[in-house]
């Protein structure tokens, strides 16, 4: 017999540590003696999200979103909600405070996250398009092929204020529309589907979930630009996403819907597979399509721009994978509709893979507009064991550090610009006060040094020398000339060089040089790492009064450096250490200080 | 099958789209989330251990799916699970040994389970 109502209760940490335990006690209490207990059942979830206004609670099958309840609520949410089939107002979450930033007409929903390019990740069987087709899949191709003009549906997409989100936001229309100018010719379609930030894998997700929706979308563009022919570009390294592609693709031509004479239309469209060998390089487009072209990856100087001379010197769209998931239900549901989600320049939603050291790590899609705070505090349900929030980077390697005095700053193209970072494609890492800035900004340079092509002075050169003094002032070594220099080269890569990557590439030692001067101060003058991260700087000492003489941290230490009688307070030699910290996990008297 | 005209599309959708929706009524679904993320948290095993069970129960009138990442990734493997008059839930950490729990206590004794409930994340925009 199954019940007729449930009360979900947070059983978060978050939510536990605020009496959510109690709650849950005295709801089932409640429901006991209202006599539901047939009828109710009380059950305790996993985090919620919303932690800041935890405990929450969630009523089933109604949706009802309870927030900030306390023990003494218990009695209220039953007899009100359970028995009368009130809704208890004042424990409501109030969606209009949450929605400050965010203008969504017409629609009302508690959850922070708003789907449009994952609406089928997590809902349909990626392998079956008949599932695809069940939700308005190639309902938009219908509608284009059939009803609208090449202009119309550039047109819709200009209006709907859709702009790239492979990072630089570039108006999706009108790069339509510059390639649709071209004479009349071969002409291609690209999918960008090389994403290699470290800690993004949106694009992997939406391949691997929705397939389908990028292939619509790629010949609706092929229509409107007037291509027959379309790569999707994506590494070898997503060997899942190539295999539902190939998969999706074989579907598609079987039913008509790539191919030949499209469902009857006249219009042709056929896409291939490029594999990538998965250099950081040939995400920029104009290396991309040399590595189409079967030539090495290198970026070559704009203009002329892609949609002027692209492959193979044809007029060439490149869009990215989520930019081309949103196209299809831009063009069913109206540009207009589009456009009243997010802010004043930037349309849409974005999504992110929220990651690094937040307890609800995920792959979430948010309105244009919606507030760092709200993407880490509530969808990501705060800061790993109760840490304090250091910095969120944003767009990986090309993109910035954001302090904390941002938290609230409403996320668009604009207002990251400002802060010093980037959209990116949608990498979101969270560090905590246990991450050292500078050693972060090490590590991206590191990565882009690595992935440098070499052809351009600025990058090939400026990246090396940065990446040099950042070592140095990890190594405790680093001037305040050292500064001044860094600070010359990031001027001189973010103009000179050739493509984003040698542009963007000084982006997170610009903005850390910014917001975090004085953690570099520290490394410099006090020759110390706060977060305890860079080897070089670090002392372990053993407190005398604290240390018992159990020998655990003697035992464990790999290199002998510490010394001392059983019962008797040890010591560390400093020279001998290798800073490996296992004596300061292992010490249960917290005896060990490291500085 | 041959290629659709614009006819058969359309026929096609709303054939389908019933059947989407008529399973939702009649039959039960438990949807497992096998993105590259879910497989590597282990949902190839849950998967199995839930159409295990199931045969060991001699339960037929549950369909077992695939389906893309759900985008909780702190708490994979997700699994979603629909039982008529029941609303639908998506549980969190879900091993081979809650996949069982799933088809012991949510399918056939129609009751939640406890600390693997993760709400769903955002609303519908198709449907």
């Amino acid at each position: 017999m199954a019940y007729k109502q449930y009360i979900l209760v947070c059983g978060g940490t978050a939510c536990e540590s605020i009496k959510g335990g109690e709650l849950f006690d005295a709801l089932k209490k409640a429901v006991k003696a209202n006599g539901l207990a047939n009828e109710v059942q009380v059950v305790r979830t996993g985090c919620l999200g919303f932690c800041e206004k935890g405990p929450v609670v969630k009523i089933l099958p109604q949706d009802t979103f309870y927030v900030e309840v306390k023990p003494e609520d218990a009695e209220v949410i039953v007899k009100e909600h359970l028995v009368e089939g009130r809704v208890v107002s004042r424990l409501l979450y109030d969606t209009k405070q949450s929605k400050a930033n965010v203008a969504i007409e017409g629609i009302d929903f508690y959850q922070k996250q708003f789907r449009i390019v994952l609406r089928n990740c997590g809902v349909i069987d990626p392998d079956k398009i008949d599932e695809y087709i069940a939700r308005d899949g190639y309902k938009a191709l219908e509608k284009v092929l059939f009803e609208m003009k090449p202009q119309d549906v550039i047109n819709e997409v200009s209006k709907s204020g859709l702009r790239g989100r492979g990072g630089a936001g570039f108006p999706t229309g009108k790069k339509w529309s510059f390639a649709a100018a071209q004479p009349a010719g071969q002409k291609y379609m690209v999918c960008n589907a090389d994403e290699g930030d470290p800690g993004a894998y949106m694009d992997r997700s939406t391949l691997e979930g929705d397939p389908h929706s990028v292939l619509e979308a790629m010949t609706i563009a092929g229509y409107a630009i007037g291509a027959s022919k379309g790569f999707i570009y994506i590494r070898a390294e997503y060997p899942l996403a190539i295999e539902r592609l190939e998969n999706a693709l074989a579907q598609a031509r079987e039913y008509g819907l790539l191919g030949d004479d499209i469902l009857g239309s006249g219009f042709s469209f056929d896409i291939e597979i490029r594999l990538g060998a998965g250099a950081f390089v040939c995400g920029e487009e104009t290396a991309l399509l040399a590595s189409i072209e079967g030539n090495r990856g290198m970026p070559r100087p704009r203009p002329p721009f892609p949609a002027v001379k692209g492959l193979w010197e044809r007029p060439t769209v490149i869009n990215n994978v989520e930019t081309l998931a949103n196209i299809p239900v831009i063009l069913l549901k109206g540009g207009l509709w589009f456009s009243k989600i997010g802010t004043a320049t930037s349309k849409g939603t974005k999504v992110f893979a929220l990651t690094g050291k937040v307890n609800n790590s995920g792959l979430i899609e948010v309105p244009m507009g919606t507030t760092l705070r709200e993407i880490i505090f509530d969808i990501g349900g705060g800061i790993r064991d109760g840490k304090a929030f250091k910095a969120a980077q944003t767009g990986g390697p090309s993109g910035g550090i954001i302090p904390p005095q941002f938290l609230d700053t409403p996320i668009d193209y604009e207002n990251l610009a400002k802060i010093g970072s980037i959209m990116g494609s949608g990498g979101l890492i969270v560090m905590d006060e246990d991450d050292c800035i500078p050693n972060i900004a090490k590590f991206y340079l590191d990565f882009t040094v690595d992935e440098s092509c070499g052809k351009c002075a600025p990058c090939r050169i400026g990246g090396r020398k940065l990446l040099n003094y950042l070592g140095k002032i990890c190594d405790g070594e680093g001037t305040h000339e050292d500064i001044e220099n860094m600070r010359a080269i990031n001027e001189a890569m973010s103009r000179a060089s050739l493509c984003g990557l040698g542009q963007t590439a000084s982006n997170p030692v610009q903005s850390s040089l910014l917001y975090f001067m004085d953690e570099y101060l520290e490394h410099i003058d006090d020759r110390r790492c706060r977060a305890g991260k860079c080897r070089n700087l670090l002392r372990y000492t053993i407190d005398k009064t604290k240390c018992v003489g159990c020998t655990a941290c003697a035992r464990i230490c790999p290199s002998n450096a510490i010394t001392g009688e059983r019962r008797q307070p040890h010591t560390i030699d400093n020279e001998v250490c290798i800073k490996c910290g296992q004596c300061y996990e292992i010490c249960k008297f917290h005896a060990i200080t490291r500085a | 099958m041959a290629k659709l005209t614009l006819n058969d599309l359309r026929k096609l959708r709303d054939e389908k789209q019933k059947e989407f929706e008529k399973r939702d009524s009649t039959g039960a679904k438990i949807v497992v989330g096998m993105g590259t993320c879910g497989i590597a948290a282990g949902a190839k095993e849950t998967f199995n251990a839930i159409i295990d069970e199931l045969n060991a129960k001699n339960i037929s009138h549950v369909q077992v799916r695939q389906t893309g990442c759900m985008g909780l990734c702190h708490s994979e493997p997700t699994v979603e699970v629909i039982v008529p008059d029941m609303p639908a839930v998506i549980y969190g950490n879900v091993n081979a040994e809650v996949g069982k729990q799933i088809v012991n206590d949510h399918i056939v004794n129609k009751y939640l389970i406890d600390n693997h409930i993760c709400d769903k994340p955002a609303m519908d925009i198709v449907r």
